[in-house]
């Protein structure tokens, strides 16, 4: 009966996780063919820009790794530059990994794998109202990863008769989901500071190019926060 | 519909520096004890990671994506459900770049 308790609870679980991410796996599927469309256009065939959206799964990095393949380097080089592209998801993943304590360790290492920037933020949403459970991490990350592969494929092939989806304003969708999740974790004045910090610190991205704003407005903000941290809190 | 050996292994080796750097804080983080000053860094992430993503996409752009920003903003504070304020950001977004 227990059994037959938790089965239910891990069902109605991923079925959150998937009616919460379900407005990004609509927003994804342009940007996966617009993609698509870059990569055949760099000389990659729809198969292998397929394989590349399923195995590398982050476009950030996937745009990164097509630009510096032909230039012909070392792969070291490309493994590096991956490694500080995605320099954000170390943090993302230090700070999902709150909320995972209880999660077996490899069961966590598995569902990491699905950990995009818009899983991140839902699952952190969840995680300050309701116990992470794996089947709500499972729900809310793996149903984008197929999505992204399969519009890749339709990108490939299709090409550019495939619109961007700037039309209806898809583009935006990302920033306004991150909106949203961002005014759960107003907590004060102390927030206000660290906030003002990373907003004024992405700046970064006129002058540095890459993804690496992200990186900066998050460190500083952090840095913030040590700095104003008390002992009474 | 062709796949050489040596995209396969960049792919292979991408692969592995993208999933590596979603393993790392939590393997570095598993088990430790956050208490004080490194608790406070980590619970600054979340904030400090949407803001970072955020300003840029709303501010440094045209007006369209700033009105929109604002009217996001407005919904998210009234706490409307997910979906609405998306929804509300990406249509007001189209809206005005209609008028443009």
């Amino acid at each position: 009966m227990v059994q037959a308790g938790s089965t239910l609870t891990a069902r109605s679980e991923f079925r959150e996780g998937l009616k919460d991410i379900s407005p990004m796996v609509i927003a994804y599927a342009p940007i996966a063919a617009l993609w698509g469309t870059i990569a055949v256009s760099k000389g990659l065939s729809p198969l292998e820009a397929f394989l590349m959206s399923l195995g590398v799964y982050s476009g950030t990095a996937q745009f990164v790794a097509t630009d510096l393949w032909h230039l012909g380097l070392p792969l070291a080089y490309l493994i590096f530059t991956l490694g500080t592209v995605g320099l954000r998801h170390v943090l993302m993943s230090a700070s999902v990994s709150r909320h995972m304590q209880g999660f077996p360790r490899g069961k966590a290492s598995f569902l990491l794998f699905w950990l995009t920037d818009e899983a991140w933020a839902i699952i952190e949403r969840r995680a300050l109202t309701t116990p992470l459970t794996p089947a709500y991490f499972f729900g809310a990350s793996f149903p984008l990863w197929p999505n992204w592969a399969l519009f890749t494929l339709i990108g490939a092939l299709v090409g550019k008769a495939f619109g961007d989806g700037r039309a209806i304003g898809l583009d935006f969708a990302f920033a306004a989901m991150f909106i949203a999740v961002l005014a759960g974790f107003w907590k004060g004045p102390r927030t206000g500071a660290i906030l003002a910090a990373s907003a004024a610190a992405c700046a970064a991205k006129i002058w540095i190019s890459g993804g690496w704003y992200i990186l900066i407005g998050g460190a500083v903000g952090m840095l913030v926060a040590v700095l104003t941290y008390r002992e009474d809190t | 519909m062709s796949l050489t050996a040596s995209t396969l292994i960049i792919i292979l080796c991408a692969g592995l520096a993208t999933y590596g750097t979603r393993l790392a804080g939590y393997w570095l983080l598993r088990n430790a004890n956050m208490t004080g000053r490194t608790k406070a860094a980590l619970d600054a992430v979340p904030p400090a990671i949407l803001m970072a993503v955020i300003a840029p996409a709303v501010f440094l752009q045209d007006w369209p994506e700033m009105v929109a920003g604002a009217v996001t903003i407005a919904a998210a504070l009234f706490r409307l459900p997910l979906l609405v304020v998306i929804v509300l950001g990406c249509a007001t977004v189209a809206l005005l770049r209609m008028v443009v």
